[in-house]
């Protein structure tokens, strides 16, 4: 992996100018992601989303890559035809280079609506990767609940009432593990609070000879309710509390990547930093806390057994 | 060696798609259309076309992965009935707003519910606002001769626009007519090669595909489409002319059958064109002259040619295999009403609803719109404007 | 960017200029700027690989600065940084004073 002083010489394929909003983590995701692509050219899809709408308001785009938005719920399919174009004429031979094929979906457009697509995608085995800039809620349409919001979170369609308490009821989908159980070569989760482990991770999955997808946990200033300079805090207390490990499963081998150990945080410290989890610390509560650290440590557990580190 | 077969309409759209032999195929299996898709899947286990074939998790993917590869910079195709175009329907939209040439197989079948796995159009005029060309095919002749213009006619640098091309789900899909077949090399050279303005694959120009317009430019580039679709008039006329040159078969924007001066018309599209044909020369026989106006293009509407043919006409019936509920009649029937507004003398159209979900159609009820015309020619009345023909009261 | 007419834009809603953001201005959505005390910094980068918007300015394998063109005032830059290097200011009391010394 290059050092940062060595990517600082290369070229921002996502320029400057771009709309989305002031400490906003996809932007840094992308810029850590598109400098890890190293020299081989990308062709990038996104569904539609805080990414997309914010990048490419016409007639203005940030990308300086070729760039293609469909729809919603299709960015895999749409890149699964791109990239078979690619297969198609290059065994024609009217293509000769190499290109690579990302996507960068929003949890959105990817636990929930895209899902079969990127199912049907992986499936198929199409060499593309990827990354899932996961904010856990509709940020674009306002900050409403996915699958992928956690629970006890605040969202605009799962508020915090009278009758209702909580904020979402529901546990977060793991669409890493859904993602790793079609048994492509590559499957990983990263922060950009990492970027060594996050950069790191993209070039393997670059270099996979097939579908290769990346959980990135993509803390949003607005949606979370949190201060737009703690963005990159954030990112790495998610990683210190346990509640988003780093982790890469490789034609199957499970591997943790980075173990907070000493530095390891009680889960408290990573929600009472977040406007949508304050309703959580009232008195009362306490009962959803202990669960919320449960879950955690349960999931925690089972990731060791499949990485190999601790028995059954 | 140009050849003549035994093909079902299914089965030569393989072939015609063999012989274009698209860069990608992204399809998904639904009756009536599954036949094509499968021939095709042979090709492909034989090496016989250079296709990358996408076998898709669904109609909505399929015309997804259709534009990604256009919009890569390949030839691309699908094949759809029904329900199938209907999940597409928001995808469709797309193709043709990002000027992207992806030709379509559409075998007509009728849209759910209640599920009906038989022919009706109501499936392609469902899409007649999405922005793509619209062409219909009376026989399996004609689907292979529309699939090979298709190709031109949405390549073609003032239409840039995708097209389907229609033909009756089983009547036609299904059933085994006599076809001509060239030799792949004249397809080749009467296609040429597909040569994109800005393909994503060309890394050296980066362009950005699908942006967000807000209310400053999206009328704009809807303008763009209506300008395409107008261009397209011209360009089905001039590739029909090129096609007819090579095969022998003249194809224009509509046909006419019987006697060019013949005052009573019926307008109709599909496999029932080829029902009215037999009619017209039934009665001839009985020394009756009537005419058939076939509309083979839907989209872009021909106005001026349709006036053309109708404006002598003293009865015109137009068969609408399609409702459109709640408007004032089925669709073909309420443009080509419009399409004669102009004319200074009133010239008494009605409708016949008929055939929805495969409900047959022969020459008797033909003849009898027929009889139904001359009645209005000669009363000046007209009893029913909007008719359906065949159901069970 | 004045706006054009259908035939005057490329067809399909294409853009053909890869990276024109560049011409969006974004520096002044900012309430709050980056200041460097360049005395401080030791050209880590970190504040360059976690900014939003590719506003930290290197150049040689040197923190140069912020593109303030662009950058928003998030902050970021100056909670990473580990050397303290970077405060934010309140941009209108910035321009304000900058104002009172011409």
């Amino acid at each position: 992996m290059p050092s940062l002083k060595d990517l600082s010489k290369k070229e921002e394929l996502l320029s400057s100018g771009h709309r989305l909003c002031p400490g906003c983590g996809a932007p840094i995701i992308v810029r850590q992601a598109l400098l890890a692509a190293s020299d081989t050219p990308v062709v990038v899809c996104c569904p539609t989303g805080c990414l997309e709408v914010g990048t490419t308001i016409y007639p203005y785009t940030a990308w300086k890559v070729p760039f293609i938005h469909n729809a919603f719920e299709n960015a895999a399919s749409t890149l699964s035809g791109v990239e078979s174009a690619y297969r198609s004429l290059k065994k024609q031979g009217k293509i000769d280079r190499e290109i690579r094929f990302i996507t960068f979906g929003g949890d959105g457009g990817t636990y929930d609506i895209g899902i079969q697509a990127l199912s049907g995608a992986l499936e198929r085995g199409h060499r593309f990767l990827y990354i899932c800039y996961d904010n856990e809620a509709y940020m674009n349409t306002g900050i409403q609940r996915s699958s992928a919001s956690p629970r006890g979170a605040f969202t605009t369609t799962s508020p915090v009432g009278k009758a209702i308490p909580e904020g979402k009821t529901e546990s977060r989908k793991d669409l890493t593990q859904i993602v790793a159980a079609h048994n492509i070569p590559y499957v990983a989760q990263a922060s950009p609070g990492y970027y060594n482990d996050l950069m790191k991770k993209v070039q393997k999955a670059l270099n996979a000879n097939g579908p290769s997808f990346i959980n990135i946990l993509s803390p949003c200033p607005r949606g979370w309710r949190y201060p737009a300079d703690q963005t990159i805090e954030i990112a790495k207390l998610a990683v210190l509390t346990g509640f988003w490990p780093l982790y890469e499963v490789e034609n199957g081998k499970y591997k943790i990547t980075y173990k907070p150990r000493k530095k390891k945080k009680p889960l408290k410290d990573f929600l009472k930093a977040q406007g949508r989890f304050k309703h959580l610390l009232r008195e009362g509560n306490e009962r959803i806390l202990e669960e919320l650290q449960k879950e955690v440590d349960q999931k925690e557990k089972e990731l060791m057994i499949r990485a190999g580190e601790e028995e059954k | 060696m140009e050849k003549i077969a035994a093909m079902t309409g299914d089965e030569v759209a393989a072939e015609a798609m063999r012989q274009i032999n698209p860069d990608v195929l992204a399809a998904y299996p639904i009756t009536p259309q599954t036949e094509t898709v499968q021939r095709f899947s042979e090709f492909v286990a034989d090496g016989l076309v250079n296709t990358e074939m996408i076998r898709v998790e669904s109609e909505h993917s399929a015309m997804s992965a259709c534009v990604g590869a256009a919009a890569a910079g390949a030839r691309a195709m699908t094949a759809t009935s029904a329900n199938g175009l209907a999940l597409m329907w928001e995808i469709v939209y797309i193709a043709a707003s990002l000027r992207l040439p992806i030709v379509m197989v559409l075998v007509n079948r009728a849209l759910s519910g209640p599920i009906n796995i038989h022919c009706d159009h109501s499936d392609s005029m469902g899409a007649r606002d999405s922005g793509w060309i619209q062409l219909y095919s009376e026989n399996c002749q004609e689907i292979y001769d529309n699939l090979i213009q298709a190709v031109r006619i949405a390549e073609e640098g003032s239409v840039l626009l995708p097209v389907m091309v229609a033909f009756d789900g089983f009547i036609i899909s299904h059933g085994t007519e006599r076809v001509e077949i060239f030799e792949d090399e004249k397809v080749r050279e009467f296609i040429g090669g597909f040569k994109s303005e800005h393909p994503l694959l060309n890394i050296d120009k980066p362009v950005t595909y699908g942006p967000l317009d807000l209310y400053d430019y999206y009328f704009e580039h809807k303008r763009q489409q209506v300008e395409a679709m107008k261009n397209a008039l011209d360009v089905i006329k001039k590739v029909g002319q090129e096609y007819a040159q090579l095969s022998g078969r003249s194809y224009d924007l509509i046909e006419e059958f019987g006697s060019p001066d013949a005052d009573l018309v019926i307008v109709a599209a599909g496999s029932t064109a080829g029902t009215i044909k037999g009619a017209i020369q039934e009665l001839k026989e009985e020394g009756i002259n009537v005419k058939l106006l076939k509309m083979r293009t839907f989209r872009p509407f021909p106005q001026e040619k349709i006036r053309e043919s109708l404006k002598k006409a003293s009865a015109v019936a137009v068969m609408d295999r399609s409702a459109s509920f709640g408007a004032a009649g089925g669709p073909i029937f309420l443009e080509i009403r419009s399409a004669l507004f102009e004319e200074e003398r009133k010239i008494p159209v009605v409708n016949y609803i008929y055939g929805l979900g495969g409900r047959n159609i022969g020459i008797e009820q033909i003849k009898k719109i027929y009889q139904n015309l001359t009645q209005i020619k000669k009363t000046g009345k007209v009893k029913n404007v909007v008719n359906y023909l065949g159901v069970r009261e | 960017m004045k706006e054009k007419g259908w035939k005057d834009i490329p067809l399909g809603g294409l853009i053909l200029e890869p990276g024109n953001a560049k011409e969006y201005l974004t520096g002044d959505w900012r309430t709050f700027r980056p200041l460097l005390d360049e005395k401080k910094c030791k050209h880590c980068l970190i504040c360059w690989i976690y900014c939003p918007d590719s506003s930290i300015i290197v150049e040689d394998e040197k923190m140069k600065g912020f593109r303030y063109d662009y950058c928003k005032g998030c902050g970021i830059c100056a909670v990473e940084c580990p050397f303290d290097a970077i405060k934010m200011v309140e941009e209108a009391k910035y321009r304000a004073e900058k104002e009172g010394e011409k």
